[in-house]
């Protein structure tokens, strides 16, 4: 660690993981739910639960991000964090306002209350004063990291990423505006959630990418930068139009099921620039770094992330396929494969390399680590699969049969079982990810016969 | 290929390279728009040959004319610039932005008729292609008049080159909408 202020991020991830833990298990019930619909119907409510495990994993994936800002802002900076109070501070507010969330969904205690109570959403719902509470802990998190940021040294990488925390803060005051028509309330909430995950975030997740490509791999800065601007500008140029794609059938003009097909269709290069981004970086790269698992971690999330956001979302974009898919299984096996691959990873893959630093001791051994990738893309990959088939019968059976909700969902129980299974392999490995990082392996492994031999010549 | 030799193809490329990224993204989308505006009016030729009738014919051929002679001051502002004649150069632009304006003052008169008439983008996918596919392209109008306003402050060959390939892709971009909606039976 070169930095002291770059610790602060080990609180935050140390956060990040633990919500990750909690977000895999509400998503393992909610999984048991679809086989056992009545397992906690009155405590905990199916949409209470879902709401759990997408709010929480959107919450852990920001902690993740600002973790992610306090450890690579100071080594690209070559400065200390201006403020480590403030960054602690920072973390406080939103692990209240995470509590006062979570209070709020489950026990309804202030039925009605403008500030304090429920708003009655589905997605954007946290009761107003968590709402206060994340800008303003969003606003101090952006004056620490600028502040750090104008007084050292500018880099593509942490230019790019302030720019993405900062659309990522400014996009987030949508979730202020509540409208009655919930057309519109849809309409504004992909302002924030669409904008966040196929704009900003793709910033963010760029931007991490190269710095963990150019500590990795050892490629010169020129050529990572260059790269980072061309995935920028193509995130860019798709992912805000393609905002289009949530727009086919909540009541907006017609013309959105074109402007939404063409520009979330060229979604798909970002993607792919991030893959070939990393793959031709580490053939390219000269050096050998003993962090083997985060570079497994980076170039997972890229193939992951090209598939799961980019070709499965490429899948169910058309307008004219959406038409029958719409709200199917599809949609799940897309978002979940979609956010593991680009986000979940990327975050996996910056704690494996940054803990280790944070630490203060060598990757020694990093079997676990590994193992827990396989497990977690292993289960995911085929959770992904099994929905897939799921919606394309669902799809059929419902949409194009016209078969009743519930009677589709009878006859496609099987693939919730198998989905079930690969929960569990992925809560498991993420547990086991969590063991890995936290508790150091004491033997190390002998190196295979290949780097044996690239070590001699 | 080597390092060297990739780098010195994208160096040969004029102006900035990020230009080149948006030329090429720009023309994924304009051709995936006349790619659908085909595949939907295959569904429908004879609606289709009844709406484009409601089209100014003439006052597309004249914004062809026009946009395709502001393409030529603005090739010619290109010249002057790289060889040091900046005045020069700035006129040129400026005869360039003139003819933009003339083209979205020409487009706007199409667009009060066709809303006078009550021609609305839900009246027909015809319409729906035509406002989607030349009010696109109008607001690059904008932003190249705009582009070619910053050029014309900040004059250096390189940004003269980046900024008229953009105001090119513009041109070109109509010389291609200009057939296939108005024209094309």
């Amino acid at each position: 660690m070169k930095y002291q202020t770059q610790k602060i991020a080990q609180a935050y991830f140390l956060v990040a993981m633990a919500l990750f833990a909690i977000q895999v298990s509400g998503g393992l019930l909610a999984g048991w739910i679809y086989i056992s619909p009545n397992t906690l119907s009155e405590l905990l409510p199916f949409n209470i639960v879902r709401m759990l495990h997408t709010n929480s994993l959107v919450v852990w994936l920001l902690l993740g991000f600002m973790g992610a800002a306090y450890f690579l802002i100071p080594e690209e900076s070559e400065q200390e964090i201006h403020s480590p109070f403030l960054a602690y501070l920072t973390l406080i507010i939103m692990v209240v306002g995470t509590l006062g969330v979570v209070v709020t969904y489950i026990f309804n205690l202030f039925e009605g209350n403008a500030i304090l109570g429920q708003e009655g959403r589905e997605f954007l719902e946290q009761p107003l004063w968590v709402k206060a509470g994340i800008v303003v802990a969003a606003l101090i998190f952006l004056y620490n990291v600028s502040m750090t940021l104008l007084k050292g040294k500018k880099t593509a990488i942490s230019s790019v990423l302030l720019i993405g925390l900062w659309g990522l803060a400014l996009l987030f005051l949508f979730a202020f505006y509540n409208p009655a028509n919930l057309a519109l309330d849809k309409k504004y909430w992909w302002y924030v959630i669409h904008l966040w995950v196929e704009g900003v975030w793709e910033l963010i997740m760029a931007s991490i990418l190269a710095f963990l490509m150019l500590k990795l791999t050892g490629v010169d800065r020129e050529i990572v930068e260059k790269w980072l601007y061309v995935i920028v500008a193509t995130a860019l140029f798709s992912g805000i139009l393609g905002t289009g794609h949530h727009y086919y059938w909540i009541g907006t003009p017609g013309y959105w099921q074109w402007i939404g097909s063409i520009f979330s269709t060229l979604e798909v290069v970002p993607f792919f620039g991030m893959m070939a981004f990393a793959f031709v970086m580490v053939w390219k790269g000269q050096r050998d770094h003993p962090n083997k698992a985060a570079l497994l971690w980076a170039l997972g999330c890229a193939v992951l992330a090209f598939f799961g956001a980019g070709v499965w979302g490429f899948m169910h974009t058309l307008h004219g396929v959406n038409y029958y898919s719409h709200g199917t299984q599809i949609t799940a096996a897309h978002g979940h494969l979609a956010f593991f691959g680009a986000y979940v990873a990327l975050n996996l893959a910056i704690f494996t390399y940054a803990f280790p630093i944070l630490k203060n001791r060598d990757p020694y051994n990093q079997v676990l680590n590994m193992a827990s990738f396989w497990l977690m893309a292993g289960g995911m990959t085929f959770m992904t699969f099994v929905l897939t088939f799921a919606g394309v019968v669902q799809t059929h059976l419902q949409r194009v049969m016209g078969e009743n909700f519930m009677d589709v969902q009878d006859q496609i129980e099987i693939f919730y079982i198998m989905r079930f299974g690969s929960g569990i392999a992925v809560v498991l490995g993420a547990l086991l990810f969590i063991y890995a990082v936290l508790a150091p392996r004491k033997e190390v492994i002998e190196p295979g016969h290949m780097q044996q031999r690239a070590a001699a010549e | 290929m080597s390092e060297a030799k990739e780098q010195g193809l994208l160096a040969e490329l004029p102006g900035d390279l990020m230009m080149w990224v948006l030329i090429i993204s720009e023309l994924l989308v304009f051709g995936a728009g006349l790619a659908a505006f085909l595949a939907v009016r295959i569904s429908d030729p004879a609606g289709f040959a009844d709406a484009q009738d409601h089209l100014d014919r003439a006052a597309g051929g004249l914004n062809t004319a026009v946009l395709v002679t502001s393409g030529l001051c603005a090739a010619l502002a290109n010249r002057d610039g790289a060889q040091g004649q900046r005045k020069q150069a700035r006129l040129w632009l400026a005869g360039a932005a003139a003819l933009g304006l003339v083209f979205l003052w020409v487009k706007a008169i199409e667009y009060g008729d066709k809303l006078s008439a009550g021609i609305g983008t839900e009246t027909h996918p015809f319409f729906t292609f035509y406002y989607l596919l030349t009010g696109f392209h109008a607001a690059h109008v904008v932003a190249g008049i705009v582009i070619l306003g910053f050029i014309a402050c900040y004059d250096s060959p390189r940004n003269l080159e980046t900024g008229t390939a953009f105001w090119h892709m513009v041109d070109l971009i109509w010389v291609l909408l200009f057939p296939v909606i108005y024209l094309l039976r």
